[in-house]
């Protein structure tokens, strides 16, 4: 593949190379409506090293979709309050305007959308879609973007590419033209690709496909990839580290194995729950989680999960938890009563949940310091 | 009729979201984050104020209707008596608005001339709308060989000038105000049944109305109680926006003396009659106050009827 | 692509056919008697039936259609019973006249309303927008009969930037032509500004709320090349059938314009041959602005194929 360096970028260097790929520090990011302001974002911190997977999952509603995007800053010109900071291979992406953004977006960071179907332009064809970036970004002619969009298209999968580079969206399949997305979003070689539920509309057939095709570039290509979903099963096997998000908040983080191994948040469990499993006897029931995610405008006081959590004791109902550890320093949770190999800690309960049939008596961990990172 | 704003409008909170945040695809996050905001407030279309605008456009159509209602109840002379010895007069206490170059008063002329634009205008659509609106309301419900011959029909009739038929009946039928209301009434009927048709067909594929049929409903209940009350804003919206198209039609046809004859004034041949002859330098208010009235009218009418569109959330491409 | 144009087409010779029944009918359905228009009123009724014979209006109606439907597609659409001049003449004439005008003001409707719409759909509501969007109203509220004689009275009169009458073809002097079209041109653009606008920004505003304008934000697109290349083609589909619709409209709707300012269009010729009842004339221009309207929208229905790829398929 005739490869051509990316341009540079213009605007005044922050010092690179050093420390993670993406520094995510205390972002909150609220809508202003009629009825008051919506707290999608609402204190997030995180970090994303060089070439690695970082799953984001929660339900609909949890500020999951609004976070990706106020990381990439592709949010509305109005009615915004954007706080906090994201770093980006030492740029402060927060600090940028619109117009130094676009010399990274596409570029250096790049995003794949929900829904194919809508998110490529119905009346251009895809192959003018993938050569518009690089024409962009690298400076390439009509003549060469065209023949690496035919590369692109070839490397992501799609049989014949030659001929489909003049088809348009409508004439491919939904798996088809998400694929046409990632050529798109890994078309000017990226560090950082923001995945916002890639495959959530597909068949889970091509849902796979498309989840192995994306990993496979990822390993080839040395990117990072933040994979944002609902779907826990979907970052299982695919991250390296979780974040589950809940009411616009971190409620738990952790390497992939660990939050499975040792969920300490019954939010994380009850997600967990929901994952049909081949294992379950057939005809089992999916435990769903009762009661939808808070209201943000009013999000309630305490813990965001209590009125949803059948944990729930007083004093997650009176006061937040902060986003703390206990043990593993990378294993951070939002809960005053975390759960332990399954079962809660929180006092007066004896529900067991899990697999784990052994009540313990709660020996409740509620003095357990604060180190918490998004407090105050 | 429950909830048919709801019904009129699938993706209103995706909607809502988009003139919220122009830029930015509504995700379902955000749909999730503001539904209580559409849930809880019913009255939400109706929360955005109608603007200082739309009441002075209520309040000129409303007077322009008032005025020409009680038009012989008001102290003004004969729109048609001459006053030889006040002739080409600027506004005067005498004559509000003056008088034209065969001493008439001007305001009498544009009071009385008034009627002929609402006339025309008002009951032209409602010839439109009983004949197009009710054959547009069966033929989207019903569908089939009927709706297809209506449909073709109205399109030849549409590709047919209506201008030059209207010019022509008018012309050998004869001028009065009765055949011009005739004839522009029909000339909408084709209209009509297009904008309601579609509204209709749109209505007559919802869910309710296949549960009201599965409920053993008969087709004229449906019709009546299901669709006609779906279809009513987009009506209402284009039926306005239809009013000043025809009051522009007539008003052309008064410009080149083919509307009701004269004396009889229409705000047409006043404005006709304040341009011939080289009346715009002579005495420039003939043809001023007709034209700043009928003006006033037509972005009125325009206005209400927009506005109303924009509450009823219909589409402009639609109309 | 062929298939459908092809059906189209097929379409539209149908609808002509229809058409020219049409035309025909509206003429000898009305109350008269073109023999009352060349013999004159007071002439015997034994005249009368010899010219009725001589111009075959004795002839069952059917056989007359089909007579003058013969003669069409020989070119000769009969002539004027008042002036003998032949209706092809007429529209050869008239035709360049309604033409340019058209094309005047379409260009001016195009080039001011794509660009407003463009700039104010980017922040809806503001106070630009809201300006400019209700200002659209006072144009829709402009007809021409109103517009024209303004026109004349302040820049052909007040300041004689502009003649205020008179036509010079375009192959005689093209910068008199076009000096004279000017006022005319402006005088019907009003309304196809305020309607051109209001649609392409409504759907604009719809558009740019869709995934694909912020995935090409996404790929660091420049605001411009997203407002032209993303966003407006797929805008464009409401304005273009407006449009179409318009501009037939237009064809029939020059006469004010041209009556004012004293210009041999065909709206003007098929004014003046309604008046005098010149039925031959009438008919012979209903027939030709009607197709002229339908081939219009073939060409838009063409045009639709190349801006939206989807049409096609569906």
């Amino acid at each position: 593949m005739a490869r051509r360096t990316k341009k540079t970028l213009e605007f005044k260097d922050v010092g690179t190379g050093s420390g993670p790929l993406l520094v995510v520090d205390d972002l909150h990011t609220a809508f202003r409506t009629g009825r008051g302001t919506v707290r999608a974002v609402d204190g997030v911190s995180f970090e994303v090293e060089e070439g690695k997977t970082l799953g984001i999952v929660g339900e609909s509603g949890s500020g999951k979709t609004v976070l990706s995007r106020s990381i990439m800053g592709l949010l509305p010109p109005r009615d915004v309050v954007r706080s906090g900071t994201v770093h980006f291979g030492g740029h402060e992406l927060t600090a940028m305007d619109e117009s130094q953004l676009r010399e990274v977006w596409g570029a250096e960071l790049s995003m794949i959308f929900q829904d194919p179907m809508t998110a490529l332009n119905p009346v251009k064809r895809i192959g003018v879609q993938i050569a518009e970036s690089l024409a962009l970004h690298m400076g390439m002619d009509k003549k060469e973007s065209r023949s690496t969009a035919v590369e692109l298209l070839r490397s992501v999968g799609i049989p014949s590419p030659e001929e489909r580079v003049r088809w348009y969206p409508f004439q491919l399949s939904g798996g088809m033209r998400q694929r046409v997305m990632i050529a798109i979003a890994l078309a000017c070689a990226p560090r950082l690709v923001l995945a916002d539920e890639p495959t959530t509309g597909l068949d889970v057939t091509v849902q796979a496909q498309i989840l192995d095709l994306l990993a496979d570039l990822q390993r080839e290509r040395h990117m990072a990839v933040i994979l944002v979903t609902h779907d826990l099963g979907v970052v299982a096997t695919r991250a390296d580290d979780i974040i589950v998000m809940y009411a616009g908040k971190i409620v738990e983080r952790a390497p992939t194995r660990t939050l499975f191994n040792d969920t300490k948040m019954p939010y994380t469990r009850a997600l967990m729950d929901s994952i049909p499993r081949l294992s379950d006897p057939s005809g089992a029931r999916l435990d769903a989680i009762a009661g939808r995610p808070p209201d943000l405008v009013n999000p309630p006081t305490g813990c965001r999960f209590a009125p949803r959590c059948q944990y729930a004791q007083d004093k997650c109902r009176q006061s937040e938890p902060p986003l703390r550890t206990v043990g593993s320093p990378d294993h951070l949770f939002a809960c005053w009563y975390p759960l332990v190999d399954g079962v809660s800690t929180a006092p007066a309960v004896a529900v067991t949940v899990g697999p784990t049939n052994n009540p313990t008596a709660g020996s409740p961990s509620a003095a357990a310091p604060s180190t918490g990172e998004n407090d105050g | 009729m429950p909830d048919d704003r709801e019904l009129l409008d699938t993706g209103s909170s995706a909607k809502l979201l988009g003139d919220r945040f122009p830029g930015m695809a509504a995700t379902d996050e955000q749909v999730v984050a503001l539904q209580s905001e559409t849930l809880d407030s019913d009255d939400v279309l109706s929360k955005k104020p109608f603007g200082f605008l739309f009441w002075f456009a209520i309040t000129w159509v409303g007077l322009v209707f008032l005025a020409a209602i009680f038009a012989n109840l008001l102290p003004l002379q004969s729109p048609n008596f001459q006053n030889y010895s006040a002739l080409n007069q600027g506004p005067s206490s005498a004559h509000l608005l003056g008088t034209d170059d065969l001493g008439r008063d001007l305001l009498a002329r544009l009071i009385f001339g008034s009627r002929v634009s609402l006339i025309v205008g008002f009951c032209g659509v409602a010839i439109g709308l009983v004949v197009g609106g009710t054959a547009g309301l069966i033929s989207g419900y019903k569908g089939g060989r009927l709706d297809v011959a209506l449909n073709a029909g109205s399109f030849i009739i549409l590709a047919f000038p209506a201008i030059v038929a209207v010019i022509a009946i008018v012309t050998f039928w004869g001028q009065s105000l009765f055949h011009i209301t005739i004839i522009l009434g029909i000339a909408t009927i084709p209209l009509m049944f297009r904008v309601i048709r579609a509204s209709s067909l749109s209505f007559a594929q919802r869910d309710f109305v296949i549960a009201a049929k599965t409920m053993g409903a008969t087709d004229t209940r449906i019709v009546l109680r299901e669709i006609l009350p779906n279809v009513i804003p987009v009506t209402v919206t284009f039926s306005l926006i239809t009013v000043a198209g025809i009051i522009v039609i007539e008003g052309t046809l008064a410009f080149l003396g083919l509307s009701v004859n004269l004396p009889t004034p229409s705000w047409g041949n006043l404005i006709n009659e304040g341009t011939a002859n080289n009346a715009l330098s002579t005495n420039p208010y003939i043809m001023m106050w007709p034209a700043m009235s009928m003006f006033l009218l037509l972005w009125s009418i325009n206005l209400i009827g927009d506005r109303l569109r924009q509450r009823f959330d219909i589409r402009e491409g639609l109309l | 692509m062929g298939k459908y144009l092809l059906r189209r087409l097929l379409q539209l010779v149908v609808v002509s056919f229809v058409i020219s029944v049409l035309a025909f009918l509206l003429v000898h359905l009305l109350p008269g008697d073109p023999t009352t228009t060349i013999l004159g009123p007071n002439d015997t009724a034994a005249n009368r039936a010899i010219l009725m014979k001589q111009l075959g209006l004795d002839l069952p109606l059917w056989q007359q259609y089909l007579t003058w439907l013969g003669a069409i597609f020989q070119g000769n659409f009969g002539n004027s019973y008042l002036n003998h001049q032949s209706v092809t003449h007429i529209l050869a004439t008239g035709a360049p006249v309604d033409f340019e005008l058209i094309l005047i003001s379409q260009t001016i409707a195009f080039s001011v309303a794509v660009p407003l719409a463009l700039v104010t759909s980017r922040k809806p509501n503001r106070p630009l927008d809201n300006v400019s969007t209700t200002s659209t109203f006072g144009l829709l509220a402009l007809p021409p009969f109103v517009v024209a004689p303004i026109l004349v009275a302040v820049f052909a009169v007040g300041l004689g930037w502009f003649p205020a009458t008179g036509y010079t073809p375009f192959t005689q002097s093209p910068a008199t032509n076009i000096h004279q079209m000017i006022l005319p041109s402006v005088a019907i653009t009003a309304g196809s500004i305020a309607v051109y606008y209001r649609l392409l920004r409504s759907d604009l505003i719809s558009t740019l709320q869709q995934d694909f304008i912020t995935m090409a934000r996404s790929k660091g697109l420049s605001s411009r090349r997203i407002m032209w290349r993303h966003a407006f083609r797929p805008s464009s589909f409401s304005l273009l059938a407006a449009a179409g619709i318009n501009i037939g409209a237009l064809i029939a709707g020059t006469f004010v314009v041209e009556l004012l300012f004293a210009m041999p269009g065909i709206g003007y010729a098929l004014v003046q041959a309604v008046e005098q009842r010149d039925y031959l004339v009438v008919q012979g221009i209903a027939l030709v602005v009607a197709i002229a309207y339908v081939i219009i929208q073939f060409i838009i229905d063409f045009i639709f194929t190349i801006v939206d790829p989807r049409v096609v398929r569906e």
